[in-house]
């Protein structure tokens, strides 16, 4: 990637992605979004393993990676929609209609598992470039775009498997995606998590596309001015999404061997508390992937520590909610707190505060 | 020609009026809930022309009716409710358990519970949004689970059931005025009330102007803070009375009670054609989106479309509508150039 981003322009994106690079190491280590969610999601995990029982034991790790695997990978595309100001209500009812897709195409069509999820993967990415359609080409808002489309996917599904129960998947696909690399605790699903962790970790903090995201997050009409073609970019998050979803869809299907209409309801849900989590702004302009990383991470681990611990779901509900309310307002203290604290003299002197950049530390502290 | 933009309108009263109402964004919805209503009935006479089915025609949509009016009023402010669901699930279960205390507790007084229940949840919403200036999207999914969570801590796998509502409040959930449902008689009186306010009252157009620019309506002194918080406290309040509404007509609340009900509320503001983005929109339309959501639902199987593919069928009716929105709203805007450049 280095020869793809000389110098310059690294030095420039620095000063405007991140607003106050005129403190010290620490403060600047500390006082971070990102920073915070990874502290807590290592304090929750060290905690859990002195103190909740079986939690050290060889199945947590499984079991909870297992369980979040869509979650995350939803996670990595909304995460750039989020950035980029929209957001997509319809990730959980894609995945639910290319779970219904795999399942009709397999079970019934006696196609193998490789081809069934290729055509399901395609119907989601084109599921996703409809949501993108309406909303970079006929200027809807995503929200209610993507909540009519949360209905008619989950309709597709529904007229598609009709009362069926489908169910029983043949080969050896089946039971690919839950088998665990080697001797560890990781599942192999994880290694496409990864490589699409890595790939949308780029996209985003690497490449001019990842910056377009930024600057469409910050002014859509500034973004459209400085030459970026906004509705493409759009068109092709809202792809990624939903191929992305389809995936997820597809290993839902073949990790439970079997689709019901209901298959995901209720994800969209955890996906976006997670991104927020995470430290993605709601507004859009300010995100980082390993936050959100992070962010479903920490959700995945609390929920596994507290189900050894013995509570119920309804507690984790509970967790989830209150600190996704704490965080959104706890990160709207965070400008007025790292205001107080003193900057460092030369740093300051040395970093010319640029417009843009203190456009942006202003449009966070909002 | 100038001058006669200004000049009070040379049509009559009646006649404005009219021009109104047909170029009105609510009468496509109209016309397509009259539609469906007579093809459904002409198919099938039972579907409006019996007694069931007239009270069904009416009564079925009066639980989404509360929850979109309070929905528009928060949307119209550029904020949205995502936890009214929740809301509804606690007061429905809070019912029961008034009742459970007391059997001959007044209808009265549950309905009043009900209200001030959601009402509190609606003001810790409104706290956190108009105080803190964060987007309601993220505090009210919090707030969702939040309320969710403890719902189902409380309740558990255990359930209220008809036996634990009295005789009286379950007749409630049939009884009819003239042949109307009495709760739907509620539900309309609301509707009419909020979309009076709304319309006249000088807090209800307040609401349209900080919805339609926050910047500007800081600026201009608008009370941004106390109006949004006030909206917020309608709407939990509304979703309470939704509750105790569902509690009488199913005589039944269990931990899931009311879960996904909300979408359903937003997209019901979305058909009635309020703008998601604030500033715009209308109770009624709010009212008429509910209704043409919920009788879909009991009209699709008559037309012959199968009940499996309903959920495409509202889905692609939801996106219909605020593409037909965003086609209306672009022809307006020439119009206005088209009036400007002729001035």
């Amino acid at each position: 990637m280095s020869t793809l981003t000389p110098d310059a322009p690294q030095a420039e994106r620095a000063t405007r992605t991140y607003p106050s690079y005129s403190r010290n190491l620490l403060a600047r280590l500390l006082l971070n979004r990102e920073a915070a969610v990874i502290l807590a999601l290592v304090v929750v995990f060290v905690y859990a393993m002195g103190n909740v029982q079986y939690f050290d034991g060889p199945l947590t790790i499984y079991n909870l990676l297992k369980e979040y695997a869509p979650i995350l990978l939803m996670a990595l595309p909304m995460t750039l929609i989020i950035v980029t100001g929209e957001i997509d209500l319809s990730v959980a009812s894609t995945l639910g209609a290319s779970a219904a897709i795999t399942g009709v195409l397999v079970v019934e069509h006696d196609l193998s598992v490789p081809t069934a999820a290729l055509v399901a993967i395609a119907a989601g990415a084109a599921l996703g470039a409809l949501n993108g359609f309406f909303v970079a080409y006929v200027g809807l808002p995503s929200l209610a775009v993507t909540i009519g489309s949360l209905a008619l996917y989950r309709g597709l599904a529904q007229g598609l498997i009709q009362d069926k129960r489908i169910s029983g998947f043949p080969g050896d696909w089946r039971s690919w995606p839950t088998e665990r690399i080697g001797d560890t605790q990781y599942p192999n699903i994880i290694i496409p998590i990864v490589v699409l962790a890595v790939v949308f970790g780029l996209l985003l903090h690497f490449t001019g596309f990842g910056r377009s995201i930024f600057e469409i997050g910050l002014s859509d009409e500034a973004a459209h001015f400085a030459g970026v073609n906004v509705a493409r970019t759009k068109l092709i998050l809202f792809t990624l999404s939903g191929a992305v979803a389809a995936f997820a869809g597809v290993y839902v299907a073949l990790k439970a061997n079997s689709v019901a209409t209901d298959t995901g309801t209720g994800f969209e849900l955890k996906v976006i508390a997670g991104v927020l989590l995470g430290g993605v702004s709601i507004f859009g302009g300010r995100g980082a992937l390993h936050g959100v990383i992070a962010g479903v991470l920490l959700i995945a681990v609390l929920n596994s520590a507290l189900q050894l611990d013995g509570q119920g779901s309804e507690v984790i509900q509970i967790i989830i909610g209150l600190l996704l309310v704490g965080s959104v307002i706890a990160s709207n203290f965070l400008p007025r707190i790292r205001a107080l604290l003193p900057r460092r003299a030369v740093a300051d002197a040395a970093t010319p505060k640029t417009p843009v950049n203190g456009d942006h530390t202003r449009k966070v502290a909002q | 020609m100038s001058t006669s933009t200004l000049a009070p309108s040379r049509q009559s009263p009646a006649a404005r009026a009219v021009h109104t109402l047909l170029h009105s964004r609510e009468l496509a919805i109209v016309i397509v809930l009259a539609l469906l209503i007579l093809v459904a009935t002409a198919r099938r006479n039972s579907f409006v022309l019996s007694a069931d089915g007239w009270r069904d025609t009416l009564l079925a949509p009066s639980i989404l009716l509360l929850l979109a009016v309070g929905q528009m009023v928060v949307v119209v402010t550029r904020n949205v409710d995502l936890s009214v669901g929740s809301t509804l699930g606690i007061t429905a279960y809070v019912t029961g358990k008034i009742f459970v205390a007391n059997p001959d507790t007044s209808v009265i007084v549950v309905f009043l519970a009900g209200l001030a229940v959601g009402a509190a949840i609606g003001a810790v919403n409104g706290l956190l949004v108009a105080l803190f200036k964060v987007p309601a999207l993220v505090i009210t999914l919090g707030t969702m689970y939040v309320l969710r969570g403890a719902l189902t801590h409380e309740v558990g796998s255990k359930r209220m059931n008809a036996q634990d509502y009295p005789a009286h409040f379950e007749r409630l959930g049939t009884q009819q005025v003239l042949t109307i449902p009495v709760l739907t008689i509620i539900a309309l009186v609301v509707v009419a009330a909020v979309g009076y306010y709304l319309h006249t009252a000088r807090g209800g157009r307040e609401l349209y102007a900080i919805g339609s620019d926050p910047d500007a309506a800081d600026l201009y002194g608008l009370p941004a803070t106390r109006r949004v918080f006030g909206a917020f406290v309608l709407c939990g309040a509304l979703a309470g009375l939704a509750g105790v509404f569902s509690a009488a007509r199913y005589a039944t609340a269990f931990s899931g009670t009311g879960s996904g009900i909300e979408l359903q509320a937003v997209a019901a503001v979305v058909i009635g054609g309020v703008a998601i983005f604030g500033g715009s929109g209308t109770v009624w339309g709010a009212a008429i989106g509910a209704f043409l959501l919920v009788t879909i639902n009991r009209a699709l199987p008559i037309l012959g479309i199968s009940e499996f593919w309903q959920g495409a069928v509202v889905g692609a009716l939801i996106i219909g509508s605020i593409v037909l929105d965003r086609v209306l709203s672009i022809r307006r805007t020439h119009q206005l150039v088209e009036a400007r450049d002729h001035a």
